[in-house]
């Protein structure tokens, strides 16, 4: 993909992804839309006509081009804005993120052209009278936009009054100022428009003249800012003092304004970041190298200063190394606060869908994970959401009969365990039914109707490819994905699932990610005769063991981990490899909870850090690895893939647990 | 040395489109020299700190808008005469009227092809 192609990628999704969330601000307060999330949204469209005829997707800019023309109405107060038209404006932006992503299926538009040009002219508003602002002089209405004028009727006919507010700042820092001031006049009506002005001002110095909107007296307005106000239209009566809309409750529109966010951030190809990332790779090996030579030098001359300043220089190398690394690192971090956003918007758009009430708890939004695992793991939460909302929970008649509170919740909750992000995900919902688990899983041939599974196993089992409790699939969750692809998705970033949930009560989906990818502990070990490397993150300790204690159960091999049986894979039984060892062997033991599993390898050589680089797409099939990686004097090593051999051998064994040892 | 004379402030708060004009004016030649602004509060700290030759801005853009920036340009003794070209959507053809009421030497609407917004340029700046 060309860089200009992903540049407008990235820009078009933020655009939807900020009008999706000014939508649902819309839908919130449908019975007193705020006109500033009107105006922002017709702002996406606006801006996104505008870049996508820059980058030449004609059919899109057409498209968007007449959402303009429709949202530009309901601006301007021509067309309602009510669930139809939001509903109708949710439909688009999908059909908009569709087309983005797969734009030869949208040569012929003129249908979805006609279907909004039509929608534009359904129920008509009546168009505000022009008497209200004949009022107001010319002087004020040159300056005005036509929607800054509409506004300025809107407020008229609501029975508001019109100040015009006075103000002087130094040129230097005027923006500052201007800014809080700005913000206290919101908290008190609607500012219409900000003149800026030099006539009457001195050297220096710059003017703005501010339009209010409000329900306030001039007295109170002088009161507060301590400025010169002048009455531009009077209420002609008294209307009963309500809250001025901009004080509602909307968290983060403040912060989403500053111009600081804009201008101290820079957006990145990630893949730049990884190119750096391996460049710093090969300062290691040189760094590996300074030693050796190091080493050989003190052996052929002995101790000198020289080789001790060659000694110094190095160690001075390896730190500013270490410190780069974690520098480049730190930029691949992402809060997850950005993914949780995203998840809120799904949460409130399909539980109005599907008629259930469910309110959203967000812990840990400050947690940071790499950018590109948070980006592979967005869809998987996505589905574990919709599922939580289309099966877990109740509908409202249900929940009140249980004794429920009657709006249900959501707990998203992020937090660092070592290596490893966890990303919890709870409802408090119905709950998994494992009998019609179950039931599904004789029925699909899963299971023989005979066997015995526990809890956890027949849980497990909806993780099995095509495997769907609801009979008839839902609009929502069953949009082609099923939790086996949720499974591989997470497990092909080195995470795993896990699933807790009590009948009646909950349901939570634990996801367990590594916090990155780009640069891993290994361990170095051997295997037959092949060097692989082993990535520390899917490890938690190492045995060093007989031959002889390794026992075998049902005829497969395990061994006694302080009581618990520890279900063993021999590593070069599993890649072909011949093994020589005689005695001892080590066993890694990798994985948790019910998926721990011991490697059985040869040896043990060292820990290294290394750079993962993908195999490329002609080895991608092979299995058990996770790609290659350089270590030591330029060898290349192969990554094992922990996950997938533990997922594989459950598939082959049919299980991995035994009840008696 | 050719000498960067031609300052040129851009006013536009979309980020693609504000390159765009950038690099369009860019390839004029290498006398242009082009600042860039994403709003009328980053216009006003700016144009005090060069001798704009011309200025070129959107209409429709948050707090304060590109008439209002018009507005105070010509009412300012030391920029009433730059030149003010308007880049805006044929949609606001009552804002492009306004704006052109308040002093402004052009418009040109979006979307455009690199020669139009030149022309326009070449227009304004030789007469």
């Amino acid at each position: 993909m060309s860089s200009k192609k992903e540049e407008f990628i990235s820009e078009a999704e933020e655009i939807l992804n900020n009008a999706q969330e000014y939508l649902l601000n819309l839908q919130d307060n449908l019975e007193d839309p705020l006109p500033d999330d009107i105006n922002a949204l017709f702002r996406c469209f606006h801006t996104l006509k505008g870049i996508s005829g820059l980058f030449g997707y004609e059919s899109l800019q057409k498209l968007s081009h007449t959402l303009e023309n429709l949202l530009d109405d309901i601006r301007l107060g021509k067309h309602p804005v009510n669930e139809p038209t939001i509903s109708f404006l949710f439909k688009n932006i999908d059909i908009i993120r569709n087309m983005i992503s797969n734009p030869e299926e949208y040569n012929d538009i003129s249908t979805l052209l006609s279907e909004i040009e039509e929608f534009r002219k359904s129920p008509p508003v009546d168009v505000s009278d022009e008497s209200a602002i004949a009022t107001i002089s010319e002087e004020i209405l040159k300056v005005l936009s036509e929607y800054e004028e509409h506004r300025l009727k809107e407020n008229i006919k609501k029975g508001k009054s019109i100040y015009s507010i006075k103000t002087t700042y130094p040129l230097t820092d005027f923006d500052n100022e201007l800014r809080t001031l700005t913000e206290r006049i919101k908290t008190m009506g609607e500012l219409i428009s900000t003149l800026p002005t030099s006539e009457d001002i001195p050297e220096g110095h710059i003017g703005f003249s501010l339009l209010l909107a409000t329900t306030k007296s001039e007295e109170e307005i002088k009161k507060e800012l301590g400025l010169p106000t002048t009455v531009i239209y009077a209420k002609k009566k008294e209307i009963p003092h309500r809250e001025p809309a901009a004080l509602k409750d909307t968290p983060g529109t403040g912060t989403e304004k500053s111009l600081k966010s804009v201008t101290t951030t820079v957006r990145v190809d990630i893949e730049k970041i990884d190119n750096i990332l391996s460049s710093i790779g090969e300062l290691a090996l040189i760094k590996g190298a300074i030693s050796r030579i190091e080493n050989e030098l003190i052996d052929y001359f002995g101790h000198s200063s020289l080789i001790f300043d060659v000694h110094r220089i190095n160690q001075t190398l390896s730190r500013r190394i270490v410190e780069l690394q974690s520098l480049v690192l730190e930029i691949r971090m992402v809060p997850i606060g950005q993914i949780f956003a995203r998840l809120g918007q799904i949460v409130r758009r399909y539980s109005r869908e599907t008629n259930k009430q469910v309110q959203l708890h967000i812990y840990g939004e400050e947690t940071e994970i790499d950018k590109f695992i948070a980006e592979e793991v967005i869809d998987p939460l996505m589905h574990i959401v919709r599922n939580s909302i289309d099966h877990g929970i109740e509908d409202r008649e249900e929940r009140l009969s249980k004794g429920k509170p009657e709006i249900a919740s959501i707990t998203l909750k992020a937090y660092q365990k070592g290596n490893h992000v966890v990303i919890d995900v709870t409802d408090d919902g119905r709950g998994i039914d494992t009998e019609k688990i179950r039931q599904k899983a004789i029925e699909k041939g899963l299971i023989k109707p005979e066997e015995q599974l526990t809890q956890s196993e027949l849980i497990d089992l909806i993780f099995q490819p095509g495997f769907s409790t609801k009979d008839s699939v839902s609009e929502i969750s069953g949009r082609g994905v099923g939790m086996d692809v949720v499974r591989n998705k997470i497990s092909s970033v080195g995470g795993f699932v896990e699933i807790k949930t009590e009948p009646q009560k909950f349901t939570s989906f634990s996801l367990t990610l590594p916090i990155t990818l780009a640069i891993i502990k290994a361990l170095i070990i051997e295997v037959g005769k092949y060097t692989m490397a082993l990535p520390m993150t899917s490890i938690s300790e190492t045995i060093l063991v007989d031959k002889e204690a390794i026992q075998s159960i049902e005829g497969n091999p395990v061994y006694n981990l302080r009581g618990e049986p520890l279900p063993l894979i021999y590593l070069n039984e599993y890649f072909e490899a011949s093994s020589d060892a005689e005695k001892s062997q080590y066993i890694v033991v990798a994985g948790v909870g019910s998926k721990k599993v011991g490697l059985v390898i040869d040896d043990i050589l060292r820990s290294e850090d290394i750079v993962i680089k993908s195999l490329g797409e002609y080895l991608k099939e092979i299995k058990g690895f996770a790609g290659a990686a350089e270590i030591g004097k330029h060898d290349v090593v192969l990554v094992v893939d922990v996950e997938s051999i533990i997922e594989e051998t459950i598939r082959k064994q049919g299980k991995l647990t035994y009840s008696n040892v | 040395m050719i000498k960067r004379n031609i300052k040129v402030l851009v006013v536009e708060d979309s980020l693609s489109t504000r390159s765009m004009i950038r690099s369009i004016i860019e390839d004029m030649g290498e006398e242009y020299n082009v600042f860039e602004a994403q709003n009328g509060f980053e216009a006003l700290k700016i144009l005090p700190t060069e001798n704009f030759k011309l200025i070129v801005t959107d209409i429709n853009m948050p707090d304060i808008n590109g008439l209002e920036l018009i507005n105070f340009l010509r009412t300012t003794p030391r920029y009433k005469n730059t030149p003010v070209i308007i880049v805006s959507t044929e949609k606001t053809e009552k804002d492009i009227q306004r704006g052109l009421a308040l002093g402004a030497e052009a418009y040109i609407t979006k979307p455009f092809k690199p020669e139009e917004l030149q022309n326009t340029i070449n227009r304004v700046l030789n007469r």
